[in-house]
């Protein structure tokens, strides 16, 4: 088929895929097309040589040492905090936590907000299409405090049941914890009604916006959560580093949830005071370098233009439902009317690791398995899916690859 | 890597036509094996009298290379002895982890000798033989690639 490569207004894909070095890359013979994005991005040269940069010529621990290098470093760190604050509008950088990733950040909350507030008998309710890093922190929780956890329905098209969560808001619910957009079926939660509905009980509100992050505009003041929790390196930075947002007033009166140096002021045998937010939860050395290139791929994704994106993802997503759509016996799992740029689908009488063979030998990078969200298999009734995911740097091209990948797996092994 | 090497005629016959698959009442012995990663799971059912295996099923759901492995090897074990079965396993494993020196030896299992190509399969391809020890074994916990 001969396709039309055309292109949202404004986004020079060619251009932008010249700042992804991997994306030259040739895989087993065949131009790479990466459509893995929602388990992790790739890096543009700016954060490559953000991190480079830092390591060559400025590191040095932050925080703590009068020297030269020390200053760079600490001004890089925490420069790069305040990008974050940008990049989210949070009222203060007070309020933003260097953390390892989302999975962190929610732990965090469990075990330092959770664990001291809970009591036996009191609900955390989060929805049926969690990825696992927002259900287990909260089941551990549970064990350790006797709460309870109550998952939200979700319909066939993976919309979560609105009607059903307000039923389930009770006098003892204490935390609703919700991904802001869903990493296996893509759906997006009209997740400021959701967070208006716990707010006016009174209940504390976590986000989970690994997803969410890389494909529209946050404004955590907007969305009046509690806490909002994303990765960089689904955002076009590094592994390892990620961020907590919490609101100040709550972060203020929350323990240490990690011991050790930089999150205290003075330590003696008579006891330790805290140092001030939002150190105090950022115990031992940081990922400093990791977070230098969070703040270059904020600003990359700033330069690009965050609507420009969305609007390009957007076409890609409409592209690849319908050729998707058109083979034969392909299922899309998960068709919500507001979806991030993914589709996952079973392809009758092809497991999804053959499929996801078939495709990398044509050079098409797809995740295949349960996506760290066993509880929405089980309710699809499948094992698993494939998963197509798009960046800012995917091309029709691509999507075309991918569907020529099927065809011929198809072929070969139905 | 060559495609046609992992999925040879034999694995996508024996994946769309898997042989001994179902329940066996008879069984003596059985196990249920998954990968977790995968979400496959698979129950072997073993018919033992003597020492010798008299018959096996398999059901559950796989890949391809998971299901045409139980195949073969449903077909590859009856009528073997339990130290037969032992040591045919240890020759599947060498095959299978990269010394294919002697898959000519193994008839029919030797189609998959092209896994050890593409090592995030290889466990689809043990999943059944890791099981089918457990069954033997008596083993009462569930069986796990990971």
């Amino acid at each position: 088929m001969a396709a039309i490569h055309k292109m949202a207004p404004g986004l020079d894909v060619t251009r932008i895929r010249g700042d992804f070095p991997v994306l030259a890359r040739t895989i087993n013979g065949h131009p790479l097309a990466y459509l893995d994005n929602a388990a992790s991005s790739q890096q543009p040269t700016p954060v490559i040589d953000a991190v480079a940069n830092y390591a060559r010529s400025h590191h040095a621990n932050v925080h703590r040492g009068v020297h030269t290098l020390s200053q760079e470093a600490t001004a890089l760190y925490e420069g790069a905090r305040e990008r974050v604050r940008r990049f989210i509008n949070a009222a203060s950088i007070a309020e933003i936590v260097f953390v390892r990733g989302t999975t962190e950040a929610i732990n965090l909350v469990a075990q330092s907000h959770g664990r001291p507030r809970l009591a036996a008998g009191d609900e955390i309710v989060v929805s049926r299409l969690e990825h696992h890093s927002n259900i287990v922190p909260w089941q551990l929780l549970c064990s350790q405090t006797g709460a309870l956890l109550r998952p939200v329905p979700i319909d066939r098209r993976g919309v979560v049941d609105f009607d059903a969560y307000l039923a389930m808001l009770g006098p003892r619910t204490r935390i609703v914890a919700l991904a802001h957009v869903s990493n296996a079926l893509g759906t997006v939660l009209p997740i400021a009604d959701f967070l208006a509905a716990a707010r006016e009980r009174g209940i504390t509100t976590v986000v989970d916006g690994a997803q969410a992050v890389p494909h529209l505009p946050v404004d955590v003041q907007a969305l009046g959560s509690d806490f909002y929790a994303f990765s960089a390196h689904k955002m076009y930075g590094p592994t390892g580093v990620g961020v907590l947002h919490a609101r100040e007033s709550l972060l203020a009166t929350m323990p240490p949830w990690q011991g050790g140096g930089d999150m205290i002021l003075t330590v003696s045998f008579d006891g330790s005071t805290w140092n001030h937010l939002p150190h105090r939860f950022e115990a031992g050395t940081p990922n400093i370098g990791g977070a230098i290139g969070l703040g270059a791929a904020i600003d990359y994704l700033g330069a690009v233009g965050q609507e420009r994106i969305a609007a390009h993802e957007g076409d890609l997503l409409e592209y690849a439902t319908s050729r998707l759509q058109a083979i034969d016996g392909l299922t899309l799992i998960g068709t919500a009317p507001q979806k991030s740029s993914l589709v996952s689908f079973t392809v009758e009488g092809i497991h999804p690791h053959d499929l996801g063979t078939v495709l990398d030998s044509r050079g098409v990078a797809v995740r295949t398995g349960h996506h760290c969200a066993m509880p929405v298999m089980e309710y699809f009734g499948v094992p698993a899916t494939a998963r197509a995911s798009f960046a800012l740097y995917n091309t029709r091209a691509e999507i075309d690859a991918l569907h020529d990948a099927l065809l011929h797996a198809i072929r070969m092994l139905r | 890597m060559d495609l046609a090497d992992l999925y040879r005629d034999v694995i996508v016959d024996h994946n769309r036509r898997p042989r001994n698959r179902g329940r066996l009442p008879g069984a003596t012995h059985s196990a249920v094996g998954n990968n977790p990663l995968c979400g496959d799971e698979l129950r072997i059912e073993v018919e033992v009298a003597g020492n010798v295996i008299q018959d096996l099923r398999f059901e559950g759901s796989g890949c391809a290379i998971s299901t045409a492995s139980a195949s073969l090897m449903s077909e590859a074990v009856k009528g073997r002895t339990r130290e037969e079965v032992a040591e045919l396993f240890g020759d599947v494993h060498r095959m299978l982890t990269g010394d294919a020196s002697g898959a000519s030896q193994l008839g029919k299992l030797a189609a998959l000798a092209g896994v050890r190509e593409f090592p995030a399969r290889v466990k689809c391809a043990s999943l059944c033989w890791h099981t089918l020890n457990a069954a033997l074994a008596g083993s009462a916990l569930p069986v796990t690639t990971e």
